[in-house]
Order: C-alpha cells, then sequence, then structure tokens
C-alpha cells in the first residue's frame, strides 16, 4: 500500500490523463473540450518529467568543466523531449482556438448540439 | 550530395514552406510554382533513395553526424524508398492539380500562398515520419503534418468543414498523445528512442506488462490517425468538406503513412515474436477490426449521396484491406498489404481528383448530378471510370494485384473464410461505383432528357467541356499508372517483396 502510495506522481498522471479525456469526451462547450485536451497533453509532460527524475540528483550541468567527481545528476533527455511536446500542445491548442473562433463566426454558437443541429437543418 | 538525401528531403521542403508566403505577396501563381518544383525534387530524391537503396542497402544517415542511439538516424530501406516514392508523386499530382482546383475551392486570393505553406508543411511531415528512424521524431512530425492537415480541411469551403477539421483536431490530438505515452513507456523500459536499437533491446521485457502498455498505447493512437474501424468518425466529414486537392492528398497520402508506422511500429520495433507474449490473440483483433471496416466501410459508402463522402467511406473499407494483410503476418499478406497501399494512393487519388474537375466545371458534387457527364467530361470521367475498376479489383488493374495476394496470404495462413469477405467487398464496390458510372455515362444529362424520345436525337452533339489540362492530366496520369502498375506489376511486386521480406525476417 505504502509502495503503491509512494508513487504518487504516477497517481497524478493517471487521474489527469482520465480527467483530461473525460473532459475531452463528455463535455459539449468547444472550449472546454480544448481544455480537457490540454490537462490530457499536460498528464504525459508530467509522466515523461518524473520518469526522468532520480533519487537525489541535481540538474544536468557539468562542473569544473567536466573535471573532478561530478554530481548525480538526472536524465535531462526526457525533459528535453518534453519542450518539444510543450510546442506540440501550444501549437495544437492555438489552432484548436482559431477553429473555435470561426465556428462561433459562422454558427454563432460553441455548443457541440446546437451546432450539430444547425448542420442537420442545413443538409 | 548523395550522401545527404535523407537530410535533403525534408529540408528542402521546410525551407520553402517558409519562403512560399514571403514570394506569395508578389503574386500567388509564385508559390504554386515553389511548391511544384519543390515536390517534384522531393520526388526526385524518393528515386534516387530507391536506387541507392538498391545498391548499397539500407541507408542510415546520421543527423549532424552524433552517431544513432544517441542522436536522430534517418534511415531508408526498401518500404521507406517505396512509401516515400508514392507520397512523394501523390504530393507531386497534387501540386500540379491544385491551381486551377483552388480557383473555385478556395476563391481569396490573399489565403492561396497560405494555402501552399500548409501544404508544403504537410508534405514535410508526411516525408519525415517515413525517412526518420527514431520513434519520437516520428511523434513530432506526426504533429507537423496533423496539424497541417487540420488546417488544410478547414480551407473547405462549406461551414461544416470548420467542424469536420475540429472533430479530427481533437481525435488526432488524443491519438497522437496515445502515440507519445507508449513512446514513454518504451524509454522508460529501454533507455532509447532509435527504433534499429529498440529492436534490439526490446525482447528482453516482451513479458512485462510496461511493454504491453506501450504496444497498445501506440497502437490505439495509430489507428485513430489511419482511422481504423472503429476510430474513423473524423475521416467521412474531413475528406467529405474538405477541398477536392486536400482530399485527394490526403487519402493518397495521410493514410499510408499512417499505416507505414503501423507497420515498422509492429514489425520494426515489435517483432512477430512479442504477439505470442501478449495475454490475448492481437492478430485475431486486428483481423476481426480489418474484417468489419471492410464492410461497414463498403455498406456506409452504398448509402451515400454525396460522392466525395461515399469516397471517403470507401477509404474506411480500403483501410480494412490495409490492415488485413499486416494482420496475416506473412509475407504474402505483407506484400498484398505494400502493393494495396500504392493501389489505394493511384485510385482514391484518382477518384478524388476527377471529383475535383466535376466540382470545377459544375459546382456540384452529388451523385445525381453527374448524369450525363461523360459526354461532357470525357477525360475526366474515363479516368474516374479506370480508378472505378481498379478499385472493384477487375484484372488488369493494379487492384486486383492486392486483392489477389491477400486472398493468396489468407489461404496460406489457413483462414480461407477471408476470402468470401474479400469477394463480397469487392462486390459492394462494384455495386456503389456502378450507381456513378450508370449516371455518368448511360444517363443523359438534366436537360437533354427530351431529345432522347424525338426521332433525330443525333441533331446536336454534346459539346466536350473539360477540366483545364493542368487538371487532367494529373487526374489521367494517376488512372492510368493504376493500369499500367496492374500490366506490369512486377517493379511494385518486387519492391515490396523485398521489403516485406525484411520486415518478417
Amino acid at each position: 500500500m505504502i509502495e503503491l502510495l509512494a508513487k504518487y506522481n504516477y497517481w497524478i498522471v493517471i487521474i489527469l490523463l482520465t480527467t483530461g479525456l473525460y473532459g475531452v469526451m463528455a463535455r459539449k462547450n468547444l472550449i472546454k473540450k480544448i481544455i480537457g485536451l490540454n490537462v490530457f497533453q499536460t498528464a504525459v509532460l508530467l509522466f515523461y518529467v518524473s520518469m526522468s527524475k532520480i533519487e537525489g540528483g541535481t540538474a544536468p550541468i557539468l562542473l569544473n568543466h567536466g573535471h573532478g567527481p561530478q554530481p548525480v545528476f538526472d536524465n535531462p533527455l526526457p525533459q528535453v523531449l518534453m519542450l518539444t511536446a510543450i510546442v506540440v500542445g501550444i501549437s495544437t491548442t492555438a489552432v484548436a482556438l482559431t477553429f473555435v473562433t470561426r465556428i462561433y463566426r459562422e454558427y454563432g454558437t460553441i455548443e457541440e448540439d446546437q451546432i450539430l443541429e444547425l448542420n442537420k437543418q442545413n443538409d | 550530395m548523395i550522401k545527404h538525401l535523407p537530410a535533403l528531403l525534408i529540408v528542402i521542403p521546410l525551407l520553402v514552406a517558409i519562403i512560399t508566403p514571403i514570394i506569395g505577396r508578389l503574386h500567388w501563381v509564385l508559390s504554386w510554382y515553389a511548391v511544384t518544383i519543390t515536390t517534384f525534387i522531393s520526388f526526385v530524391i524518393s528515386l534516387l533513395l530507391l536506387q541507392t537503396v538498391s545498391v548499397q542497402g539500407r541507408i542510415s544517415y546520421w543527423m549532424s553526424g552524433w552517431e544513432p542511439p544517441f542522436g536522430i538516424e534517418y534511415s531508408v530501406d526498401y518500404l521507406n524508398a517505396y512509401v516515400l516514392i508514392i507520397v512523394s508523386f501523390m504530393a507531386f499530382a497534387g501540386a500540379i492539380y491544385s491551381r486551377k482546383n483552388i480557383d473555385v475551392e478556395i476563391e481569396d486570393e490573399t489565403r492561396k500562398p497560405l494555402f501552399y505553406t500548409i501544404y508544403l508543411l504537410f508534405v514535410t511531415g508526411l516525408l519525415g515520419m517515413v525517412v526518420t528512424g527514431d520513434i519520437f521524431n516520428i511523434y513530432v512530425l506526426l504533429e507537423i503534418a496533423s496539424l497541417a492537415g487540420y488546417a488544410l480541411i478547414a480551407l473547405g469551403k462549406k461551414r461544416q468543414a470548420l467542424v469536420a477539421a475540429y472533430n479530427y483536431l481533437v481525435m488526432g490530438t488524443v491519438g497522437a498523445t496515445f502515440f507519445l505515452l507508449g513512446v514513454g513507456y518504451l524509454y522508460l523500459m529501454t533507455g532509447t528512442l532509435n527504433i534499429a536499437d529498440l529492436a534490439v533491446r526490446l525482447p528482453e521485457f516482451y513479458e512485462t506488462k510496461a511493454i504491453f502498455t506501450a504496444f497498445a498505447f501506440i497502437v490505439v493512437g495509430l489507428s485513430i490517425k489511419l482511422a481504423i474501424f472503429p476510430l474513423h468518425f473524423w475521416l467521412p466529414n474531413s475528406y467529405g468538406y474538405a477541398p477536392s486537392v486536400v482530399s485527394a492528398v490526403m487519402a493518397a497520402t495521410g493514410a499510408k503513412v499512417a499505416a507505414y508506422v503501423l507497420i515498422r511500429v509492429m514489425y520494426s520495433v515489435f517483432t512477430p515474436a512479442f504477439f505470442t507474449h501478449t495475454p490475448f490473440n492481437i492478430q485475431y483483433i486486428f483481423l476481426l477490426l480489418a474484417v468489419a471496416a471492410i464492410l461497414v466501410g463498403s455498406i456506409m459508402a452504398l448509402a451515400q449521396t454525396d460522392i466525395k463522402k461515399m469516397l471517403a467511406y470507401s477509404s474506411v473499407g480500403q483501410i480494412g484491406y490495409i490492415v488485413l494483410g499486416i494482420a496475416l503476418m506473412n509475407v504474402t499478406g505483407m506484400m498484398g498489404s505494400l502493393i494495396h497501399l500504392l493501389n489505394h494512393a493511384l485510385m482514391k487519388g484518382a477518384l478524388f481528383f476527377a471529383v475535383g474537375a466535376v466540382v470545377y466545371r459544375t459546382g456540384l458534387c452529388s451523385i445525381e448530378n453527374l448524369r450525363g457527364l461523360g459526354k461532357k467530361m470525357p477525360w475526366t470521367m474515363a479516368a474516374f471510370t479506370i480508378a472505378a475498376l481498379s478499385m472493384t479489383g477487375i484484372p488488369l488493374t493494379v487492384g486486383f494485384i492486392s486483392k489477389w495476394y491477400l486472398a493468396v496470404a489468407s489461404i496460406e495462413s489457413g483462414m480461407w473464410w477471408l476470402v468470401p469477405i474479400i469477394l463480397l467487398s469487392s462486390i459492394l464496390t462494384a455495386v456503389y461505383f456502378w450507381r456513378i458510372l450508370d449516371n455518368v455515362w448511360l444517363k443523359p444529362a438534366p436537360g437533354e432528357e427530351s431529345h432522347e424520345h424525338g426521332h433525330d436525337s443525333h441533331q446536336k452533339p454534346v459539346k466536350s467541356n473539360d477540366a483545364p489540362l493542368s487538371m487532367v492530366i494529373p487526374t489521367f496520369t494517376v488512372a492510368v499508372l493504376c493500369l499500367v502498375f496492374g500490366l506490369f506489376a512486377y517493379a511494385p511486386v518486387s519492391i515490396a517483396e523485398k521489403a516485406a521480406l525484411i520486415l518478417l525476417k
């Protein structure tokens, strides 16, 4: 039990993942869906960053130009990967919000059910 | 120069994509020239890569000279080169075609250079996904291609295009994030992201739950991108409302690349040995989904009145064939799958191109409105007919060859019950294309019925008013290639065989 609780960071990841995915699926408001999507993506960032952490590790910086003993440091690679993923997340959000503003201009609403209703009337 | 080809394949379109909107400010046609030339260069590079692979075997290019497991590796073997040629050729054909097509489907002059920028970014992302040998790099390029793809779909004229693009964005992002999560598990267990290195290090972890979870996340993520039934819901509306050239290029390349990544993950990162360690039979799940996709796609296509949506649903069915070949896990099946990649790219490209030409002339794309078009637009409709015949799998077309290999592979692996399903779906395909061909060739155009009953029905020959040459030439070329590769199947079959042998060694 304690062992499971000690890995609380992974529990947080799981909770965020499911919350985000639930938001994407259950919400009818297009903006709230995007918020859900963001939470979902953030969970993955947290997952990567927490797996790179080593107990007692410091920031990965070479001391004394690489001479002499070095401290134990965390794996920098997942953190770098997540910088890329953050950029991807921001771009996705930006594109999604652009769509929402244009949908609002065309339909006058950002509620999914009302949009579907309007589409049905058109067809 | 030759040494750097894998990198140039990505760098050139990426740089031109940045220049395109700037030169487009002078005149939008300049950006069309830029895109056409760039995609042609990509096509030439792809051919050169295939030639290099056939001489010296697998190419491994070290990005900025960093040794592979640490740096990013671009690797090309027969499979990569084959998919690269399909993607770059269809992108080139689409670029030529787009010039007139966007005249009617994106009227705004200021938006045209931006269309070309996004188009190039889309192509860059797809080519990058195929050429890279690093699994995280695949994720990044997948997102580049996807974001460009969402924007391309949103350019459709009807407002439904926006909603379709939004839905695709939400589903696509969930899929890509699943992929990323799966890659995270792989990295956690092995400490590497290089595909070749993963293949070496993974086998010792095949028993662990973490690796199975990684596999599940990656495959589900890719299935959304590939639109495998039942994750295909974004596809019909996206292809249905996007501008025709976008539908054509996306159907011909986007799904192909997603299928390529699925093949890579299933056979290069993981190996068939892994599937014996999984808690349930992966092969049967894929076969079941493939069969469901083939049948549901064909039946839903029958129910459509809009021709673009019909083609989109038929794509769902055709993707089922590709997955079927992947799931059979033998060389013949993989060959069938790979040939079907080429086949579907050509015929679906030609079909969407032809529909775009019809939209250019008539502005309409419901099946009803195609009546009598065979006389008005003979070349376009001839291309449409060839592609439709290839779709049903008539002998002498490339569609026959891929279905033949899939059927043989089903019998080889003892699953003969797949053969009647392939046949049934071919019949359904024939039925939904017959509705169109009947309208095109046999029924008179609207407003001309009265002449038919008169005695002098041949008094006035219908004036041929085909689409402009820049649309007809790519359409017809792509359609004729369906026949060429059907008659002289040696080239694609031999490449597919070599690629399949490497995958299933």
